[in-house]
């Protein structure tokens, strides 16, 4: 019998030296903005794609593109290295709902999302202060009750987060986040 | 017309004279279309058996093979064929029957959810909504499978919209805004490979799979023979390259021969076509032709620099790129003498590793001998289908095939089982043909139920199966790589294939000495209608050489 391989199969595997044969992922955040039929299943078709290579999808948004409704736009955000993320897109774009396939450069596009935050305030103090944050945000109060606020407010991802760190210490009930949205600077088409 | 009725119409307006399925409650409507519709239809005994064979079809013919199956368990046993036709891009539609809409999502009698169950296996997929839309989309089906870089198609109808009655016109074009598969590679790409092949010392052409679907193994031999460029195959396209050529190299990868794998491994210039550096074929990543630069000629873009970074790449059909980079390449009028180092290094490896093995000194039947007699018992050109394992990488190695669409497996998925159902979907579309199938006593077993089918419709396929007694490819890994210790990989005399053959209706034969193989073989082949011949070969034999996995072509044993 011939040996072959160069350690025996028989001993366990250490689970850092599986690790390495994968994709390391420590680049940079993508968004990516898919114009897709509306067609069934065009949406599990696309997240399947993103699970099928270990990608998380940190935010996903869907919404109508034309006045027809016959496509939709998804715009979602992953984490990814250069590499994988390209065979991603290239998968992406033989799918055949997918129209169009961008991998969004935010410096060449505005980006917006939406979060509306439940606030509790025990008092008109409280709730004044909280109105004036908001203010300074351009946050608006959309609903007010005895103890607590709704603010909604719009803007990039780092402005979302920054207000989220000023209401955290009045007690915040909830938080919902749409996810990104981004549409490409100038007149070409996203 | 009911919608049913308009899908027979579409089917025959796409040329289809055969499908392979079998009935029930969500397909009733659909089956009682096929009555008088002039379309044939082989009932299979088990969906998979059904779907490989519209592979066998596929493969063997170029057409796109049609297979159907019920809703629940009828579609989920669709699923290996489905995948296995991903896997090699092989067109075959496939049409699900599917429980009444007001049934979906509740669980109904045979419910499983066939397009999301399959959605990462297919190509494309249908679920019909409306059934105005029924002759389109099944049209749109036939066009996503057969273009492009070919693959399954998976339409489900529910049971309630297939009796609709619909105003049927035939549908004559089919616009896909978001489908629009290159198939003219760019010229100048194809310019600047040409270029690098005329710069090339040691150039070597390794073509794949695709080269076959796209009929293109004529354009191979002319593009090789226009400079001595040698040649290697992938398991997928054994054939598109002649064996007897003397530019033929062998097959490539864990299993191919050396020379093709030293070669790759020291070629300054690897022209790929419609091939995907598959694990099988690069071994070790990392180490995969160190000193090549490469021009990759594919139809699917994805294709391209996925596993290994392409120097040129050109996305385009493999018939007209290489039609093209032909003249480009006549153009130069290079002197091939540059070759001439390369040549003698090439067929000094030739002559220092030809594929050999040491025959029995008595009569039992060593496997590698059984594959030669069986090719001297078909001359070479049988349509041959292989099922998965040993028996497979025997029957690649030693069988030399001599035009494209003979060699039929699953190299992609390897899916024990495909290869009896595949030898009955090719003897289908290819009756003046002789069909066998080479197959192992763990493989046959995963498929023989269509035995009756071939028996029923007479259909002449000769399966041989390698019968060593073991999950022989299993077996060698845990020999070689595991210490010799042996798990659930002994499969002992069971069945007694010669009584399985009889029971269904089929011949059945044993074939245990050496000395009369070949005339046995050719006594099988005489026989009318569909042979089972289980063939007793030597237990512990094992297939060489081998690139150990993890590791580079240059390390092979064996």
């Amino acid at each position: 019998m011939i040996g072959v391989g160069e350690r025996a199969a028989l001993e366990p595997m250490r689970f850092e030296e599986a690790l390495v044969s994968g994709h390391v992922r420590t680049g940079r955040k993508h968004v990516l903005s898919i114009l897709v039929e509306n067609k069934p299943g065009a949406l599990t078709r696309i997240t399947g794609l993103f699970a099928r290579r270990g990608f998380s999808i940190n935010t996903l948004t869907v919404g109508p593109s034309d006045a027809a409704k016959t496509s939709s736009r998804v715009t979602l955000t992953v984490d990814g290295a250069v590499d994988p993320i390209a065979q991603v897109t290239k998968q992406l774009n033989k799918l055949v709902n997918v129209l169009k396939v961008r991998d969004m450069d935010l410096e060449h596009a505005v980006s917006r999302e939406l979060a509306l935050f439940k606030i509790a305030c025990a008092d008109g103090l409280q709730r004044g202060a909280l109105m004036q944050i908001a203010d300074v945000f351009r946050g608006k109060v959309v609903d007010v009750a005895g103890h607590s606020v709704i603010i909604e407010v719009t803007g990039t991802t780092a402005k979302i987060e920054a207000f989220h760190e000023m209401v955290g210490s009045f007690g915040l009930v909830e938080m919902m986040r749409t996810g990104q949205i981004a549409i490409a600077r100038g007149c070409s088409e996203t | 017309m009911r919608a049913v009725d308009a899908v027979m119409e579409c089917l025959k307006a796409e040329g289809v004279d055969v499908v392979f399925g079998i009935p029930g409650g969500a397909h009733l409507p659909t089956y009682d279309a096929f009555v008088g519709a002039g379309i044939r239809h082989i009932l299979v005994r088990h969906e998979a058996g059904g779907g490989h064979a519209a592979e066998g079809y596929a493969k063997a013919t170029g057409k796109v093979g049609v297979a159907l199956a019920t809703s629940g368990p009828g579609a989920t046993n669709l699923v290996t064929p489905i995948m296995d036709a991903m896997m090699d891009s092989v067109p075959v539609v496939f049409i699900t029957g599917q429980v009444r809409t007001d049934l979906l999502g509740t669980d109904g009698f045979q419910e499983a959810d066939a397009l999301g169950i399959t959605i990462p296996a297919v190509k494309h997929s249908f679920m019909i909504q409306e059934p105005p839309e029924i002759p389109r989309v099944i049209h749109e089906a036939f066009h996503i499978a057969r273009t492009g870089r070919p693959g399954p198609v998976l339409v489900d109808i529910p049971q309630d919209l297939s009796r609709v009655d619909i105003d049927y016109q035939p549908v004559t074009d089919v616009h896909l805004p978001g489908y629009q598969p290159t198939l003219e590679g760019n010229q100048k790409q194809i310019r600047q490979a040409a270029k690098a092949l005329a710069a090339a010392q040691r150039p070597v052409i390794y073509a794949g799979g695709g080269v076959v679907s796209a009929g293109a193994a004529a354009e191979l031999v002319e593009l090789a023979s226009a400079d001595r460029f040698p040649v290697t195959c992938t398991l997928m396209a054994l054939g598109a390259f002649p064996a007897s050529h003397r530019q033929w190299l062998g097959m490539l990868g864990m299993h191919g021969t050396r020379t093709a794998n030293y070669a790759i491994d020291e070629a300054d210039l690897i022209l790929a076509v419609g091939a995907r550096f598959d694990d099988r074929v690069t071994g070790k990543l990392s180490e995969f032709a160190p000193h090549a630069k490469v021009i990759h000629i594919d139809v699917d873009p994805a294709e391209i620099s996925k596993n290994v970074a392409a120097h040129v790449p050109i996305v385009g059909d493999a018939k007209h790129v290489l039609s093209k980079l032909l003249i480009e390449y006549r153009a130069l009028g290079i002197d091939s003498s540059r070759l001439d180092s390369w040549w003698a290094r090439i067929e000094a490896w030739r002559e220092k590793h030809p594929l050999q093995y040491a025959d029995s000194a008595d009569t039992e039947i060593k496997p590698q001998y059984m594959i030669q007699a069986l090719h001297e018992a078909t001359g070479g050109e049988a349509i041959l289908t292989s099922d998965v394992g040993q028996h497979q990488m025997w029957a690649a190695q030693y069988y030399g095939f001599s035009s494209p669409r003979r060699w039929i497996n699953s190299g992609g998925l390897g899916t024990m089982g495909f290869g009896l159902p595949a030898a009955m979907g090719a003897a289908v579309g290819c009756p003046d043909q002789l069909v066998c199938c080479i197959s192992g006593d763990g493989s046959v077993q995963m498929n023989a139920q269509e035995l009756a089918t071939c028996a029923q419709e007479r259909i002449p396929i000769k399966v041989f199966i390698m019968n060593n007694g073991y999950l022989g490819m299993v077996r060698q890994w845990q020999e070689l790589f595991w210490g010799g210790r042996y798990s659930q990989v002994e499969m002992g005399a069971y069945p007694d294939f010669v009584k399985l053959a009889e029971a269904y209706g089929a011949a059945g034969m044993r074939f245990a000495n050496k000395d009369t193989l070949v005339d046995d073989m050719r006594r099988a082949i005489a026989t009318e209608g569909p042979v089972l011949v289980d063939v007793p070969v030597t237990r512990e034999e094992n297939t060489y050489p081998i690139i150990p996995t993890g590791h580079a072509a240059r390390d092979m044993v064996g």
